[in-house]
This record gives structure tokens, C-alpha cells and sequence, in this order.
């Protein structure tokens, strides 16, 4: 057993929530999935097995909707939505996002549900929450990043290009995540009480209060961050952080070193890679590691031995990292007690030793392919209860029979 | 009213955003969140307590904007954990909390002396959840990171760029964010596997590892199809990944540093934004589907920003969305925190009250639940403001023995 198994979701299909659907499901729910007749256009999505399109064969599909099982129901149908009606008399969960009035008008809203099934926690995730009318205008991953906070300090220092929206659907990500937590939270709320609940989850909202200091920076005193290259957005400008390594790849050079530890083993690499003498800032590594009492960095600008010293790390820095690949320099800097990193691209990651070692990679069974896939782990690890796939994504209405079954036997 | 998650006491170590963000979660619903703090260091293991923004001229380990920011609703204890005395405060502490957390380095609080094994004595079902950028587990354990190096090594970073420019990444650390969503959904779904078999479990939750998930269906078409993101020339990152979209981007609008993002899910949302445009370019029959349009994205984007860069950003979002086509401004924080309805009648930006500061607004929860809402009033707790209130409520001790705890330095 793992933390929610039996614990069973309804899921309304929607690219939307899929990603919180899978979180409950790979935590052992019983997600069943509800698709209306046809399909979710989500299964029509690249990329494919093989980059040939066709049925079953979408990768964006397999990975939102690991663990779960399909069925199909046309809601707009009378007697399919009496079958709902049975089935979420059954269900802990209601995840959805639909139109704000649509379950309403279809008398299969929280009050109509709650009457059957007190019990049941329904999750309303919407673009700007179930009471505001725009949530029914149309909203895409890159429109609620946009409007929601986070494009606006995404970017680079020069201004004439535009802020960048990250790849990954993270405007869903977002709003998912925020939907699993309000729903950890009714479950274990109603371990106490025993009664579920209504929940509203904005993805405007989330986006907005996932800005970091773009938002609280404006609460405190008013003051907007501006874009900075492949660094924080800030009211501030502030040194640069990214630096291209020898490979052709960037790394970032994280906070350099401020304390005499930290700039003796920087001082030692440079001497073991042979570069000493191509830095004639050399000398103030050594005085920052004989350093005495506080390395006061608030006196940076003013003090002028702080700021040589201070500045002879970032320079050693930036040459280190120009003449070895950018692994290299993760490597060492990190060996260093110095926190950098290289940026991968998310391939060079997942082959990353370190999250091998940690068991990141799972294989997959598809048994009506004859074939085993690798994907991406757990995003965290409860060896009482443990994160798996259970099973690969459904294929259309393939749980019907299993799923209506019972509810049909008790007419 | 009774908070969904106030049957629970969290003994609090975490600080930063990725740690104390998942706490404020619990605060928030609720549970009471114990922070213990070194008195020595005056609590600077978390550098937001006095660091950026503040509210008006005065600086001090109490006025972190930030800190205020994410440690809203908790308490705060002072406990110098060099002394034998705090050690069995904590023992006691511990006894009567029901999970323990912590995003220090790795083996830290082991170091210590309250390691997994030393808790689970203490309290055999305790939860403990620790969150820290590799893990507890694996070859890079003792790697130190941050948020930009989480994000640089776990592929965010790359996947957040323009074409023949560095990597933008995220002018933030999103994943201090989403590490402390990881954090707050790995506690509860630890409690809830406590509630259900009566077991604690120690939850290793690694930052770049939680990241590493957030790529999906990129990570699949790694392994299935062997495509790397990495490519010769990076496409930009504002266009859409999956599915096939265009025009789909963030374009300048008039005046200094405005843009308005807009998405073409298909053919029918291109049509309507040709009636609204009404330019030569929007008839082309080349354009007419989204094939052609993909095949063409260049010149495409050319004529649409000539288009929007005549345009106030608000107007033409509101008139492309009547239209049924998604498009959002990108907001700047003022925007979007106080001229932004939705936002405001979401009651997204409550005021808390802060010993010191006094009323400051800080960043909401983005949900709201029917029976049991969050609430957010009391600010953050100043070093150690809470220390007699606990220990008096917990420990039984009087104001007396707190006040000898504090002339003997153990508090």
C-alpha cells in the first residue's frame, strides 16, 4: 500500500489538470480518467512513438497520464450522466476544469455531487478561479505565464527583446501543483471531519505568487524587478552569472567565493589547472583566504580591498570556467565547496550518474507494443510509500467495462 | 475557525523560500509551525531574515521582507542546540510534533545529533522530511546549491531562451517555489500514510530531482525517440513546444517594455484574428492552416509584431480574447498586484501583522476551500518571539525558568 491507494479520483479531461491527476495517481489514487466520446485532443499531441503520428502513440499523453485508468462518458448524454452520478457517489475526488457553469447547468455541480457523496473534495482548477468570468475566455500555458507574473522577470538585460516564457508547461505545472496541495490538504482535513469540501484553484493566482521577489518586492516597497540575463530580475542590477565554457556549453558561476575557505580551494585550482599566471588578480585570492573577522559584503563598492577581492573571485571564475567544459566546472567548483552548476539541457540531466545512482529512471511496461520505456522518477522519495507507474497511460474508454461494471450490477 | 490542518505541529527548521515556503502552506491551513532558530547566529542560517526588501530605513534580523513574506502564521523559537539543555527541549519538541523539516545541506541536522534515526527515536512515527538540492542520497549529496543552480543543472535553465542567445532561464528561483509545493505535498502525503498504517517515514526530497520531472513528455522523446532539446540553432522558447501553435509568441506592444502574448490554438482562432488585424498578410493562403503557418514562423512573427506594436497591450488582449483567440499583457508587478481585478477579488494579497513592521501584504495561497480556508494574519516571528508561549505551552516551564534558559544561553 502507498499513501492514497484507495483513494479514488474522478478526472475530467483537460491538458489543464492532466499533470495533477498524475501526481495523485503515481502516489498510488485510483485515478480513473473521463474522456467524452473521441478522445482527449491531447492524444493527438507530438511528439510521437517514433515521430509517427497515430492512435495510442503520443508521448505527451503517455507522460500526463501514467498510473490512471480510461473511461469514456458523454456528459451531455442523460444516462451517461446518471453513470457519472454513481461513479462519484463512489469517489473521494472530483478534479476538473471545466466551463464555470457547465457542471452547474448539467446538475452535476459540488451541491448536487455533495448531496450523493458528502465525502467528496471537488477541485475546480480554473484560469482565474470559478467565481471570475474570464475564466471562461480562452488561456493557454503561455497566455497565464504572461498575465499571471512570471514572463515579466524572464528574459534578458537588453530590454528590446522580448521576456521569455520557459518551456515545460509550467503555467499548468503551477496551477497543478497548487490543486494537489489543497487537495492533500481536504483529505487529511477530512480524516478529522469527515466531510468533503469545495476547492477553488486560480492558475492566475498561482502564477502570481510564484514570482519570488517580483511580487514581494512590490508588497514591501513598491519597487519593480527588471530582467537581467540568465539571472534574478532585479530592482538592483547585479553581476552576471553565466559564463560559456570551453565546450560550447554555459554554466552558471553561482555565488562566488566570500569566505577564506572558499578562496583557498578556488586559489588551489587555478594553480592545479596551470592558470595562475593568466589571472593578475591572483594575489587578492590569496588575501581572501588569509582573510580575517567578517567579509563584510555590504561594503562592496566602498571598500576597496573588499571589492578587489571580491571581485578576483568572480574573475578567476569566469576564466576557470572558459577553459573547461562546463561539466568540468560544475565539477569542480562544486568539489571546491563553491555552489555552481552547468546547465544541462533536461537530456543531459536525466543521464546525469547522480540521478541514475538515485533511481530517477523507471521502465515502463507497454505490453501491447511489446516494448519497455525509460521515463522520468519520482519527484520525491517515500520509502514507507512509494512514488511507481503502476501502469502506462490508458488507452481510449480501455477501463469502461472494469469501472461500470459494478455500477451497473447495483440498478 | 477551525484550520484544516490544526490538528498537526510541525517542528520547523527550514529557511529560504524552498523550505519555509512548504511550512507557510501548513501555517496557512492552520497547522502550528514551530521555526527553531540558533540565538548565536541570531537565526542567519536563513538570509532573508534581514536582507532585501525592506519596508521603510530600518535594517535588522526582524525586517526581511522576504522572510516576513514566506513565515507568515508560524511561531518562532530560539534554542542554542550546543547547550545540553536545548538539546532536551528539542527531544521534548519533538516528542510532540507530529513531522519534522529541514532543507539544510545534507547530513546537517545528523551532525547534530537528530538524524532520521535519532527522531524515530524520539518518536517512533515521527515524519521527517528533509529538502535539499541533490538529496540526502547519491554521488553529488554534499553538492551545495541554490535555486539558480537547481534550475541551471536540472534543465529549466536551457529550456528558457530566445534563438542565438544565452539562456534567459527564470529571472527567479521558480524552483524555491515548486521545491517547497515538492516539500508541503511530501509532508502531507507522509501524514496521510501515518493516519492510514500508523508509520513515519523520512522523506528524502531532492530539489534538482523534483525539477527534473517538471520536462515531461521533452524527457520522453529522449528516451523513446532519442531527440535531444539540444539543438543546432535552440528554437525559441516563447513559441509553443507541443502542440503545434503559430502564431504563438510574446510581441511588443506600444510604449517602453510592453508585450502582449498571444497563442493561435488552430485555424479557426487565426481566421478570427485576421478579421480583428484586417491586414493584406492575415488573407495569405500560405497562412491559411497551421502547417503553413509552422513552416513560416519568421516572417510570421514579423507581421504580426508591426501589427502589435501599434497596439496598447490591455486593448488588444481584451479585444483578441472577444474574439476567442487566448492573448494576455505581460503584467509588471503593479499591474497585476493592484490594478489587476481578478487578482484583488481573489483576496490574493492579504495585509499581516508583523511585531515589528506592522501591516505589510504578502503573497496569498491561490485557492480557496469551502469549509476550511487558509488564513493569513500574524507576519513572521522575530528571533525568537514566540520562544516563552512555546515553551510554557509545550514544556509545561514557567516565565521564570525561561528567563534562567535565557541569562544561561540556552534560548
Amino acid at each position: 500500500m502507498t499513501a492514497l491507494t484507495g483513494i479514488r479520483v474522478l478526472e475530467l479531461t483537460n491538458e489543464r489538470i492532466a499533470f495533477a491527476g498524475k501526481l495523485l495517481a503515481d502516489m498510488g489514487a485510483d485515478v480513473i480518467l473521463i474522456e467524452p466520446p473521441g478522445g482527449d485532443p491531447s492524444r493527438g499531441y507530438p511528439p510521437f512513438l517514433d515521430d509517427q503520428p497515430g492512435t495510442d502513440r503520443s508521448l505527451y499523453w503517455w507522460h500526463y497520464h501514467t498510473s490512471k485508468r480510461g473511461i469514456v462518458l458523454d456528459l451531455d448524454d442523460a444516462a451517461d450522466r446518471d453513470l457519472f452520478k454513481r461513479l462519484a457517489a463512489t469517489a473521494d475526488v472530483l478534479l476538473e476544469s471545466e466551463p464555470t457553469r457547465r457542471l452547474a447547468a448539467l446538475g452535476i455541480d459540488y451541491a448536487d455531487l455533495a448531496a450523493l457523496r458528502p465525502e467528496l473534495i471537488h477541485v475546480a482548477v480554473t484560469p482565474f478561479g470559478r467565481q471570475d468570468p474570464k475564466s471562461d475566455l480562452p488561456a493557454t500555458d503561455l497566455t497565464v505565464l504572461a498575465g499571471g507574473g512570471p514572463v515579466w522577470s524572464c528574459g534578458y538585460g537588453d530590454h528590446a527583446l522580448p521576456p521569455v516564457r520557459g518551456l515545460g508547461n509550467q503555467g499548468y505545472n503551477i496551477g497543478c501543483h497548487f490543486a494537489v496541495m489543497a487537495t492533500l490538504t481536504a483529505v487529511l482535513h477530512r480524516f478529522a471531519s469527515g466531510s468533503g469540501q469545495f476547492i477553488d484553484v486560480s492558475m492566475h493566482a498561482g502564477a502570481n505568487v510564484t514570482t519570488e521577489s517580483g511580487s514581494y518586492a512590490w508588497l514591501v516597497k513598491q519597487s519593480i524587478v527588471q530582467r537581467q540575463t540568465g539571472r534574478h530580475a532585479s530592482s538592483v542590477p547585479s553581476g552576471e552569472t553565466q559564463v560559456l565554457c570551453a565546450d560550447g556549453r554555459y554554466a552558471n558561476t553561482g555565488v562566488p567565493p566570500r569566505t577564506p575557505r572558499e578562496f583557498a580551494s578556488l586559489h588551489a585550482w587555478l594553480r592545479q589547472l596551470g592558470l595562475e599566471a593568466q589571472l593578475p588578480e591572483a594575489v587578492f585570492l590569496e588575501m581572501g583566504a588569509t582573510w580575517e573577522g567578517p567579509f563584510d559584503l555590504s561594503r562592496l563598492g566602498q571598500d576597496d580591498t573588499i571589492t578587489a577581492v571580491f571581485s578576483a573571485g568572480r574573475e578567476a571564475l569566469k576564466l576557470i570556467a572558459s577553459q573547461v567544459s562546463a561539466d568540468a566546472f560544475f565539477l569542480g567548483c562544486q568539489r571546491a565547496g563553491l555552489p555552481a552548476g552547468a546547465i544541462n539541457a533536461p537530456e543531459e540531466a536525466f543521464e546525469n550518474e547522480h540521478f541514475k545512482a538515485r533511481g530517477f529512471h523507471v521502465e515502463v511496461v507497454h505490453e501491447d507494443l511489446g516494448r519497455t520505456f525509460r521515463y522520468p522518477g519520482a519527484p520525491y522519495v517515500l520509502p514507507a510509500s512509494p512514488w511507481r507507474i503502476s501502469r502506462r497511460a490508458p488507452k481510449l474508454g480501455e477501463h469502461s467495462d472494469e469501472v461500470f461494471a459494478p455500477l451497473r450490477q447495483g440498478r | 475557525m477551525q484550520g484544516a490542518l490544526a490538528n498537526y505541529r510541525i517542528c520547523d527548521f527550514t529557511g529560504q523560500l524552498a523550505g519555509a515556503g512548504a511550512t507557510k502552506w501548513l501555517a496557512s491551513f492552520g497547522a502550528e509551525v514551530i521555526r527553531i532558530e540558533d540565538p548565536l547566529r541570531q537565526g542567519r542560517w536563513d538570509i532573508l531574515r534581514g536582507t532585501e526588501p525592506f519596508i521603510d530605513e530600518r535594517r535588522g534580523i526582524d525586517l526581511g521582507g522576504g522572510f516576513n513574506n514566506h513565515n507568515t502564521e508560524k511561531y518562532g523559537i530560539t534554542l542554542n542546540l550546543r547547550t545540553e539543555r536545548a538539546r532536551e527541549i528539542l527531544t521534548e519538541i519533538v516528542r510532540q510534533s507530529d513531522a519534522v523539516t529541514e532543507n539544510f545541506a545534507a547530513g546537517v541536522l545528523e551532525s547534530w545529533g537528530f538524524g532520521y534515526d535519532a527522531l524515530k527515536r524520539i518518536k517512533p512515527d515521527i515524519v521527517y522530511v528533509s529538502n535539499c538540492g541533490f538529496g540526502h542520497v547519491g554521488p553529488y549529496s554534499r553538492f551545495k546549491t541554490w535555486g539558480p543552480i537547481v534550475q541551471a543543472v536540472s534543465g529549466l535553465t536551457f529550456t528558457s531562451a530566445l534563438p542565438g542567445q544565452p539562456p534567459a532561464g527564470w529571472g527567479y528561483s521558480y524552483m524555491d517555489h515548486t521545491g517547497g509545493y515538492y516539500m508541503a505535498m511530501a509532508i502531507m502525503l507522509a501524514l496521510i500514510h501515518r493516519q492510514r498504517t500508523g508509520e513515519g517515514q523520512w522523506v528524502d526530497l531532492a530539489c534538482t530531482e523534483s525539477a527534473l520531472t517538471l520536462h515531461g513528455p521533452a524527457l520522453l522523446d529522449w528516451t523513446v525517440n532519442g531527440r535531444p532539446t539540444r539543438q543546432e540553432v535552440q528554437p525559441s522558447s516563447n513559441r509553443s513546444q507541443w502542440p503545434p501553435m503559430a502564431p504563438h509568441g510574446i510581441y511588443p506592444c506600444a510604449g517602453d517594455d510592453q508585450w502582449l502574448a498571444i497563442a493561435c490554438r488552430n485555424d479557426d482562432d487565426w481566421r478570427a484574428l485576421g478579421t480583428l488585424v484586417g491586414e493584406t498578410w492575415c488573407d495569405a493562403d500560405a497562412w491559411a492552416q497551421t502547417s503553413g503557418r509552422m513552416a513560416d514562423q519568421d516572417r510570421l512573427d514579423q507581421c504580426l509584431s508591426q501589427w502589435t506594436a501599434r497596439q496598447d497591450k490591455f486593448a488588444a488582449a481584451e479585444a483578441l480574447l472577444a474574439a476567442g483567440v487566448p492573448a494576455a499583457a505581460v503584467q509588471r508587478p503593479d499591474e497585476r498586484i493592484d490594478h489587476d481585478p481578478s487578482t484583488a477579488n481573489f483576496g490574493l494579497w492579504p495585509t499581516v501583522r508583523h511585531t515589528q513592521m506592522g501591516d505589510v501584504r504578502v503573497d496569498g495561497q491561490p485557492v480557496h476551500l469551502s469549509d476550511t480556508d487558509w488564513q493569513l494574519s500574524r507576519g513572521a516571528p522575530c528571533l525568537g518571539e514566540h520562544t516563552e508561549e512555546v515553551l510554557e505551552r509545550l514544556l509545561g516551564l514557567s516565565a521564570d525558568a525561561v528567563a534562567q534558559l535565557r541569562e544561561e544561553g540556552v534560548v
